[in-house]
């Protein structure tokens, strides 16, 4: 379990001090057909981007809240890493982009019948946002129509 | 950030009626942030479904996560997943 104790000194002083956010309200959509039969969209807080297609993210106060999509049949190690944080490890992520966006592994469970399809486009954004008003209110409608365009019935999100 | 920052997007879309899971990287996160569905894993900050080499670990992470849709509720779901080499 990755824990606070495994952060430099000034990214623990600043969690200590940070007041967390909730889900508010806190509501649920059930899925609406068995896992077998559901398509699958993919969300990474890596800050994956295409470069020469996408804008790098920016760094703003308070976090950049924008979005970036990402084909599913994109080159995965073509795409950039625009993650501003330097508090985790990118080796994982730099050796293969499925540690953070695991398309191929999405793809697999395909193949092998647990999952139904998976969604044409997967949405990236850099997590490293502490102001995250504008990534409740603005992002997420954004990505709920991409999902909704592409009848996604499921979402898995995936934090570095 | 990033565990807050998933959590909550995911609650946003579920209002937009988008069902989601979230895996969760530090649990203490999750359980302040409560996203409708989390999946705690014992992995490192920058390799959420295990170490990068091991493409078997990764989908059993990810079949874990996704198993959540399945569960009845009600909200937050947030379970933790032990990988094949714990007791």
């Amino acid at each position: 379990m990755a824990e606070f104790s495994d952060l430099p000194l000034r990214y623990r002083v600043q969690m200590a001090a940070y007041r967390w956010r909730r889900v508010d309200p806190l509501t649920w959509t059930p899925l609406a057909v068995p896992l077998s039969e559901a398509r699958i969209a993919l969300v990474t807080s890596a800050g994956l981007y295409q470069p020469g297609t996408d804008e790098p993210f920016a760094r703003v106060p308070g976090g950049d809240h924008t979005l970036r999509i990402i084909p599913d049949d994109v080159d995965l190690q073509s795409l950039a890493i625009g993650q501003t944080s330097r508090a985790f490890d990118r080796g994982p992520m730099e050796s293969d982009r499925n540690a953070a966006l695991p398309i191929d592994r999405l793809h697999a469970l395909v193949e092998r019948g647990d999952v139904g399809y998976a969604a044409p486009r997967q949405v990236s954004f850099n997590g490293s946002i502490t102001a995250p008003a504008r990534l409740v209110r603005e992002s997420a409608l954004t990505a709920a129509r991409v999902f909704a365009s592409d009848r996604v019935d499921a979402v898995l999100l995936v934090p570095v | 950030m990033c565990t807050q920052s998933v959590g909550l997007l995911a609650g946003a879309l579920e209002r937009h009626g988008i069902a989601s899971v979230c895996i969760a990287l530090v649990r203490s996160i999750a359980e302040k942030v409560r996203p409708p569905r989390a999946l705690a894993v014992p992995f490192r900050f920058g390799a959420p479904l295990g170490e990068s080499n091991d493409a078997a670990e990764h989908l059993e992470v990810m079949r874990a996560a996704l198993a959540l849709l399945a569960e009845p509720g009600p909200p937050p779901i947030l379970r933790d997943y032990r990988t094949r080499s714990m007791p």
